[in-house]
């Protein structure tokens, strides 16, 4: 019995916690592409950029309210400093649609066109944030650590395997409910989160019925700085801040938006946990949980891992191309551009 | 090629002598090189961009897998590892190719409503085998001598050979790969091609016994001579003394000046034969289904087919220059290739040069590469000229020269979004 | 002068033309139908009326008004509704969402509209909840009529209403339709089920390569031989 135990909690602390985690930052970031893939129909390469600009500017605020004494402990300080940082993301994301996008969106462009433009912006995003703040990993996070330290959960109940729950872990997935019960409530009760599905859906008659496609717009950029800002912020307490890693999240944050199903709000979130979830328990060693479950003679010899630890980012590209080549719509069906 | 052409050519060549006179004939040779590896990974894009509109954002993969083939075409086996690993990967790749089989057959011949559960048993049931075979194999392959060797070497043969080769890999690659996903329309394109270049990238990274991994292959043979060999021979000795010319760096020079004139021969090849292409009634097809693909599957062409054939011929291309890069380079290391500033950097090559004009791709390819480099220097001129005023430890002086190297990110960014909204068709315009 | 009078009306989308002096009216409740063969220019005319063509000749002027220069959702606020023939509806949201989006420049409560709506389409009361793209074509239809009448429109312009509906259907569609003119709302429709449409017509234009051909009564039209042998089959 106690080995069945020990198994489970073996799971929960090395695969569904960090996977729940990692799969509602996911979720954020995938909610802010498909927001801008429906609505202004475009893959927007510099969302990754857009992530950590929002998060940089926090950072600065944190390390300036930390230098100051301000602080909320047990919470981070980050969370503080975070409206500062979703302002500044909101501003850049304006600013950027005001003078790149929106020639091209006038002139009805391609969106492999507006697609190469993004990758220009991601260029200069990439190059300002690594000049205003470097290339290397930045700490900021402050505040109790752990809520559970794996060591108290053995005292506690005895087993030999221990839970430890991070306060970022937590912190992300309550933040990460919090914001999208909140994007849910916009979009299905309010006038104006009507008319954006509506302008998603079927842009010529939204235009007829009178909504106004520079508000459209200009709401859905400001939700998607929002978005990007708290995931950018909550990945970097949990993990790390390294300009280079929010340029590798963007392949998983497509991958999670396209898997749901583009242009699908719930679609984004649930991309976003079958990305996670796979990376991590793809990329599992499950030797000890294997030898807690199975009888003696059972017991594997080598780490029983399906697929190397170096190929994490690899998993959730081979979802994706799986799943554009079997259901390009996506597990919700959405668009297909 | 127009007037204007040649003019932006020749201006090019200026920049690149001014840069021999100012910094040195060593840098400028060596920027060259690299100028006209970038000007053929150009043609390759442009051959899918201009030709068909495809925007295969994937194209690292493929120089990877040149680089790859330069590696298993040039490096001598190690036959203790091939005695030691060899069976297993052998029969790893045979059971490969028989799930791949297994799966075509169950997706024929199951009844819909098995379909699914089939191809995923079998699936499952051929990964295990194949793990199961290949495991072990790689173990032993791996701990042959893993701080020299640790892989199974390559087949001794003259790196020229793989040049060509690494095109049919790369080549091969694309046919498999454009099967599976040219139906995709632009966008889904772009992401899926990246996402398998980024596969692609990982197993070379990973799988030492191929390639070393992350170890690197070093001292790969050479098509041209060695300056120590250079600096060690009477005849060299003497001809710089006869130029009154300084011997170490005359050797380098040398070298580069060797590797300038193979490169150029394969970028006239290649030029020549996609100016062909381009100008025959297959370009001119090729544009008709860019232009207008419903008109054109109307009319009866099948444009998937098409798309495939584009696809192919532009990542064989990029296979070749990514097996003369590594040949440059004299090494492999697979943790060099980054897909998202490579790729991107080689798209801005073709958006400046003029898509869809194959001189216009190998102007960009050079243009963009000098930038590129230039900008370090010129960004570290620049941070100095500005903090000039300041004091030495002045805290902004400091962090604004370390980060001179960032404009780089922020010029070609600018360069993109500049030409892209201004004059869109580039330097040298398609025709 | 009529409600509508749209007259004189030349012009196409950038190269020939496609309309060439057409005129339409239309009077209070009463019912218009644009009839003709294919390619004859009705859509294209209806769209005039509406705005999304630039006309280089004609005046549109609506209640005395000459609304000509007027963009198409300038024209929505001053009175006018608009069905199109294809997406006429909001696929993923639900039927009550697209009505409200059908009265989204109202700025007053439109309880009272949806209300209007749902008496003269029970059905979209029933299914109000249901996402519009579940619905079957003709219930379809209905909601895009519904939308277009949650403004109070005093015009109503239908492109095609009945366009790959069952006659049963269509006959259902064009009771309503009858309703709403009763209700003293003009109509103008293009129908390409020339025959019925000019049943319930109280004015038929029967356009040919652009011009107008025959201008007439519904009643009519339908007895003119001519007419009868060249459109609606003898």
């Amino acid at each position: 019995m106690t080995d069945v135990l020990n198994a489970l909690v073996l799971i929960t602390n090395f695969v569904i916690v960090p996977a729940t985690a990692y799969g509602a930052q996911l979720a954020l970031g995938a909610l802010g592409v498909t927001l801008i893939f429906g609505i202004l129909r475009f893959a927007n390469f510099a969302h990754g950029e857009l992530m950590a600009f929002g998060a940089m500017v926090t950072i600065l605020c944190t390390w300036l309210l930390q230098s100051m004494g301000v602080g909320i402990a047990p919470l981070p300080t980050a969370l503080l400093a975070l409206p500062f940082g979703i302002l500044a993301a909101i501003a850049m994301a304006l600013v950027t649609d005001r003078a790149v996008y929106r020639f091209y969106r006038v002139k009805r462009a391609d969106p492999i066109i507006l697609a190469i433009v993004s990758v220009g912006v991601m260029f200069v995003m990439a190059g300002l944030i690594r000049f205003i703040i470097g290339p290397n990993d930045q700490s900021f996070a402050d505040g109790a650590r752990f809520l559970i330290r794996a060591g108290e959960f053995k005292q506690m109940t005895g087993l030999s395997e221990g839970l430890a729950i991070k306060q970022s872990q937590l912190l992300t997935v309550v933040i990460a409910v919090m914001v999208v019960v909140a994007l849910f409530w916009f979009l299905q009760k309010t006038r104006s989160g009507k008319a954006m599905r509506a302008y998603s859906d079927n842009e010529d008659l939204a235009l007829l019925s009178g909504i106004d496609p520079a508000r459209v717009v200009m709401i859905a950029w400001i939700i998607t700085a929002t978005l990007a800002t708290i995931a950018g912020v909550l990945y970097g307490l949990d993990k790390t801040f390294k300009p280079f890693i929010y340029m590798q999240l963007l392949l998983p944050v497509f991958a999670a938006a396209i898997v749901g199903g583009v242009g699908q709000p719930v679609g984004a979130i649930l991309g976003g946990f079958v990305i996670a979830f796979s990376e991590v328990t793809i990329t599992y060693a499950y030797k000890k949980f294997i030898t807690y479950l199975a009888p003696e003679s059972w017991a594997p010899e080598g780490l029983v891992q399906l697929l190397s630890t170096d190929y994490k980012f690899a998993v959730s590209f081979i979802i994706l191309v799986a799943v554009l080549l079997i259901r390009p719509t996506g597990i919700i069906r959405g668009k297909v551009i | 090629m127009t007037r204007q052409g040649a003019f932006y050519f020749a201006i090019m060549a200026l920049l690149l002598v001014a840069v021999g006179i100012g910094q040195s004939w060593n840098v400028a040779l060596g920027i060259l090189n690299l100028c006209l590896i970038s000007a053929i990974m150009s043609l390759g894009v442009n051959i899918q961009w201009g030709y068909a509109g495809l925007f295969n954002v994937g194209i690292m993969g493929f120089a990877a897998l040149g680089g790859l083939t330069a590696v298993l075409v040039s490096m001598p086996p190690i036959t203790e590892a091939w005695a030691a690993g060899g069976m297993g990967i052998g029969a790893a790749l045979l059971s490969l190719l028989a799930t791949i089989i297994a799966i075509v057959l169950v997706r024929r011949y199951v009844p819909d409503y098995l379909r699914f559960w089939a191809t995923l048993i079998t699936v499952i049931a051929g990964f295990f085998l194949i793990r199961g075979l290949l495991d072990p194999a790689v173990e032993s392959i791996e701990s042959v001598n893993p701080a020299h060797t640790g892989y199974l070497g390559g087949m001794g043969m003259p790196i020229l050979f793989s040049w060509v080769l690494g095109g049919f890999v790369a080549a091969s690659a694309a046919w498999l790969i454009g099967k599976i996903t040219l139906g995709l329309r632009s966008d889904y394109l772009a992401i899926a091609t990246l996402g398998i270049s980024e596969i692609i990238i990982a197993i070379v990274k990973y799988e030492e016994w191929l390639s070393r991994g992350v170890k690197n292959v070093t001292g790969l043979p050479r098509p041209v001579p060695y300056e120590i060999n250079l600096i060690g021979s009477d005849w060299f000795i003497g001809l710089t003394d006869w130029l009154g010319v300084e011997v170490a760096s005359s050797a380098s020079i040398l070298v580069k000046l060797c590797y300038a004139s193979l490169f150029l021969v394969v970028l006239a090849i290649i030029m020549w034969f996609s100016e062909r292409a381009l100008k025959s009634p297959w370009g001119r097809m090729m544009r008709a289904i860019r232009d207008n693909r419903e008109a054109a599957s109307a009319m009866g062409k099948d444009v998937t087919w098409r798309h495939l054939q584009v696809f192919v011929l532009g990542c064989a291309v990029c296979g070749v220059a990514g097996a003369m890069l590594t040949t440059l380079d004299g090494q492999l290391t697979p943790s060099g290739y980054i897909p998202l500033r490579y790729t991107f950097l080689i798209w801005v090559m073709v958006i400046i040069g003029g898509s869809g004009n194959n001189w216009g791709a190998v102007l960009g390819g050079f243009v963009i590469w000098f930038l590129w480099i230039e900008a370090e220097p010129l960004g570290n001129w620049l941070m100095q000229a500005i903090t000039l005023y300041m004091g030495e430890g002045n805290w902004l002086k400091q962090h604004l020269i370390a980060s001179a190297a960032y404009t780089r990110l922020i010029l070609m960014g600018g360069i993109l979004l500049v030409v892209m909204r201004f004059s869109p068709r580039g330097l040298i315009p398609e025709r | 002068m009529k409600f509508l009078s749209a007259l004189n009306m030349s012009g196409g989308y950038g190269g020939a033309d496609i309309i060439h002096d057409c005129d339409i009216t239309v009077e209070k409740g009463e019912i218009a139908v644009v009839v003709g063969p294919n390619g004859a220019g009705k859509s294209t005319a209806m769209k005039a009326v509406f705005g999304m063509l630039d006309l280089h000749q004609g005046k549109v002027v609506l209640d005395g008004e000459d609304i000509t220069g007027l963009a198409p959702q300038q024209r929505v606020a001053i009175g006018m509704g608009f069905v199109p023939q294809n997406r006429n509806v909001f696929v993923s949201l639900t039927v009550q969402e697209n009505l409200e989006m059908g009265a989204y420049i109202c700025d007053y409560d439109i309880g009272e509209n949806l209300e209007q709506v749902f008496d003269l389409f029970p059905i979209l009361k029933e299914k109000r909840d249901q996402p519009a793209g579940e619905l079957s074509g003709g219930q379809r239809q209905q909601v895009a009529v519904g939308r277009a009448l949650m403004t109070k429109p005093k015009l109503l312009m239908l492109d095609e209403p009945t366009a790959g509906v069952s006659p049963i259907v269509m006959d259902e569609l064009f009771d309503r339709i009858l309703e709403i003119a009763r209700t003293g709302i003009a109509i103008l429709m293009v129908e390409q089920n020339a025959r019925q449409a000019l049943e319930i017509a109280d004015h038929g234009f029967v356009l040919v390569q652009g011009c107008n051909r025959f201008t007439d009564t519904g009643q009519a039209l339908l007895a003119d031989p001519e007419v009868r042998r060249s459109f609606l089959g003898g």
